[in-house]
């Protein structure tokens, strides 16, 4: 088994002589090892988009808008990534984005996830039927386990998701209850040994 | 008193920080520090009477074991080389997490002596391999086996029986990633592995010999004394492959810097020194002259700079028992101060170093805040704006700003990796040819064209805005926003030119783990000793802190 640091090893040198700046080779690398690390496929759909960059010709976006398409061919997915991750605090407030045309977007997905982790949001990912959700970059839930090479995408959606509890307060008040049932009840003199107690805060 | 941290610009330069000695923040001192109470055990020794099959050793604590197994094979002599392209070595060994079963010595014993050709797994956590000193080790085999103790002299003058030619660690060729065992308290510190690990194959070898000597006249053996093995290390050949290291690891570097700054700074603020402290350090300055008269090089460019080293240090000694009051305030300061002004950087860095030994509890707590992690600071704050980042690379590089690389001698050199080993290499290249294919060490002439491209753009510009179209120098975008919080984090020196010594930078790293007696073979790799003095495993227990000086 290769090890992650094998991994990044790896992929920074090959990103670089496919082309791409030493800076953005380290992002890649940095992405291939996440993905691996959470068991999808960084290095099968990275060594196909490397044999095939040069016949896609593919079209490189500088700034992110709400929505985003490609004119001819598709997008690269690394310079997409990169320039989304960097533009993330600003692309936050649009809430909501979309790619048309993408290739190889698995590529495309780490950055996104990265960004959750800046941006302290989750995000949620959906590159054609397949559904992403990345959590701050601690973790990603999918609907898409398949250990396959992605060539392209039609649509990437991404929304920002608000930082919103995932159960109702009449949930919480009901836990919050049972959990008061670790607690003592003070009678005054225990009461008279808690912080800033006998003093007055007038002073 | 407050005393401020020395200016970066003073310590990170090359030539600087390949002054740098070994002291109390070295990695092998403090892996024996930590170690010293662990249960030593030699748990398997399979070797045929020439010295040949499989031995292990291992480190114990509660529930964890660390396990050196070794591998000794037979190498003919014309095979045997310490060039980093060999494919053949004397012996082979990897460090085991646990206590390895029938089935994984099986398993290493096919893939440890291929090294770079073989695979380990998540069990192995460092890879090694050496050779021996034939001329040493056979006349400590003739010795010992007639009966008699070798020839301490010739002893002395190499310090070894075996020497490396790499230790390798953290994920490489398999062997475990560094996550996975980074919570550990025991290896806090950087580099405790691979201290393990030579440490242990020290022992391995005095226990090879005894064994073959042994084997040769069984009747009138002895073992070698354990007073010689003390004072023997492993030798280690090292070439460029460690340049890069300390350029790649920046928040690293500088937490190794910062320990050694930080612990100068509070030496220098205290305000009185107790008798024994000062005994302690006039005591480790003055033995430790044994290990520079003793340091043997035939490199003129080291030989120099031992000479203006003993002869500072000399005079700085001189200076001490004749003049120097040790009951003003503050005297490590004026010390300090007095170095500065009238001693070679050699012997700066020397005394700093030696100034520390007193000082255990300035320094121990310091010893724990030598690792990093570099990820956390991998991302580039984009929301901060050109304005910013300009001021980040005038404060932080002003004197990197002023190089002008368009000027041949300021651009001279490259750094690229072989294809035959994976290795990094230094060339011309006005001369050679693979320019295209340099690799992103040249940081000083990158930020100084990061500083142009910034000063023709909008101050206001947010550094996405201006990354979205000028990314071939974002690597460098990155290291300027790391050195604006990490001061020690870059080498404030040109690593292309014309004068760059790469052996400086060895060095460094070196004199971290613990070197003694430097000995460059060319400007471009040189041979250590390491743990030559240090107590043996049987020793550990209850052994001197400061043996380095004994």
């Amino acid at each position: 088994m290769k090890s992650l640091s094998e991994i990044e090893t790896v992929s920074k040198r090959a990103s670089r002589a496919a082309g791409y700046s030493w800076g953005v080779a380290e992002e890649v690398a940095k992405n291939i090892r996440l993905l691996e690390m959470f068991n999808l496929p960084g290095i099968k759909n990275l060594n196909s988009f490397f044999k095939k960059k040069k016949e896609l010709r593919l079209e490189n976006i500088s700034l992110i808008n709400k929505d985003n398409e490609a004119n001819k061919n598709e997008y690269c997915p690394i310079i997409a990534g990169v320039n989304c991750l960097d533009q993330i605090r600003t692309l936050e407030s649009l809430n909501e984005i979309t790619f048309k045309k993408v290739a190889y977007p698995l590529l495309f997905l780490p950055f996104i996830s990265r960004a959750s982790e800046v941006i302290g949001k989750r995000i949620f990912l959906k590159i054609d039927d397949r559904e992403f959700l990345l959590n701050f970059n601690n973790n990603i839930y999918s609907n898409h386990t398949k250990n396959e090479i992605i060539e392209s995408a039609e649509n990437i959606y991404l929304k920002v998701l608000e930082n919103r509890d995932s159960f109702e307060e009449k949930e919480w008040n009901e836990l919050y209850k049972l959990s008061e049932e670790t607690f003592v009840e003070e009678n005054e003199s225990l009461k008279q040994g808690g912080a800033g107690a006998g003093l007055t805060d007038n002073d | 008193m407050n005393v401020p941290l020395r200016d970066p610009n003073v310590v990170m330069k090359l030539s600087r920080l390949g002054s740098f000695h070994q002291s109390k923040l070295s990695f092998l001192r403090s892996f024996l520090k930590e170690f010293k109470d662990w249960e030593y055990k030699r748990d398997l020794f399979e070797l045929n009477e020439h010295g040949y099959g499989t031995a292990v050793y291992s480190f114990k604590k509660k529930n964890r074991v660390y396990s050196l197994i070794c591998f000794a094979n037979e190498l003919d002599k014309n095979e045997r080389s310490d060039r980093v392209i060999a494919t053949k070595w004397d012996t082979a060994f990897t460090l085991f997490d646990g206590v390895p079963a029938k089935q994984d010595i099986e398993r290493l014993k096919n893939e440890v002596p291929k090294q770079e050709f073989g695979r380990l797994s998540f069990k192995e956590l460092t890879l090694s391999r050496a050779n021996k000193s034939v001329r040493v080790f056979n006349h400590v085999v003739e010795s010992l086996s007639k009966g008699v103790q070798p020839d301490r002299e010739l002893l002395d003058k190499v310090g070894y029986l075996y020497r490396t030619t790499a230790v390798y660690g953290s994920g490489k060729f398999g062997l475990a990633d560094r996550f996975r065992i980074k919570d550990r308290k025991e290896i806090y510190g950087p580099f405790r592995l691979e201290m393990m690990l030579v440490y242990l194959v020290r022992q391995f070898t005095f226990d090879q010999v005894n064994h073959v000597a042994k084997n040769k006249n069984p009747k009138k053996a002895v073992k070698l004394d354990p007073e010689i093995c003390r004072n023997l290390g492993i030798g280690n050949s090292t070439g460029l492959g460690m340049a890069p290291f300390i350029v790649n690891h920046p928040t690293l570097l500088n937490n190794w810097i910062s320990a050694r700054e930080t612990s100068l700074k509070k030496i220098r603020e205290i305000k009185n020194i107790s008798n024994e402290e000062i005994e302690l350090f006039l005591d480790c300055l003055k033995k430790s002259i044994k290990n520079i008269t003793s340091w043997n090089t035939e490199s003129e460019y080291q030989i120099v700079k031992i000479k203006s080293l003993l002869s500072d240090l000399n005079k700085f000694i001189m200076h001490l028992d004749k003049e120097f009051n040790f009951k003003q305030d503050f005297a490590f300061n004026e010390m300090y101060l007095h170095l500065e002004k009238n001693y070679c950087e050699e012997c700066i860095e020397y005394v700093v170093s030696m100034m520390m030994e007193p000082f255990d509890d300035i320094v121990t707590p310091l010893i724990q805040e030598m690792s990093s992690e570099e990820g956390k600071y991998f991302n580039i704050p984009t929301e901060r704006t050109v304005a910013e980042l300009k001021a980040i690379l005038e404060n932080k590089y002003s004197e990197i700003l002023n190089i002008d690389f368009s000027k041949k001698e300021n651009n001279l050199n490259f750094w690229f990796i072989s294809k035959n080993k994976e290795e990094p290499r230094l060339a011309n290249r006005f001369d050679e040819n693979g320019a295209d294919l340099e690799q992103p060490l040249a940081i000083a002439r990158d930020i100084k064209k990061l500083y142009d491209l910034l000063s023709i753009s909008k101050n206001s510009w947010t550094i996405a805005k201006f990354l979205s179209t000028n990314n071939e120098l974002r690597h460098v975008v990155r290291r300027a926003f790391i050195v604006e919080k990490f001061p020690y984090s870059e080498i404030q020196d040109n690593t292309i030119g014309q004068e760059i010594m790469p052996i400086d930078m060895l060095r460094l790293k070196l004199s971290f783990f613990g070197a003694l007696k430097f000995d460059p073979r060319s400007d471009k790799w040189l041979r250590i000793c390491m743990f030559q003095g240090a107590p043996l495993p049987e020793q550990l227990k209850n052994y001197d802190e400061y043996w380095v000086y004994n």
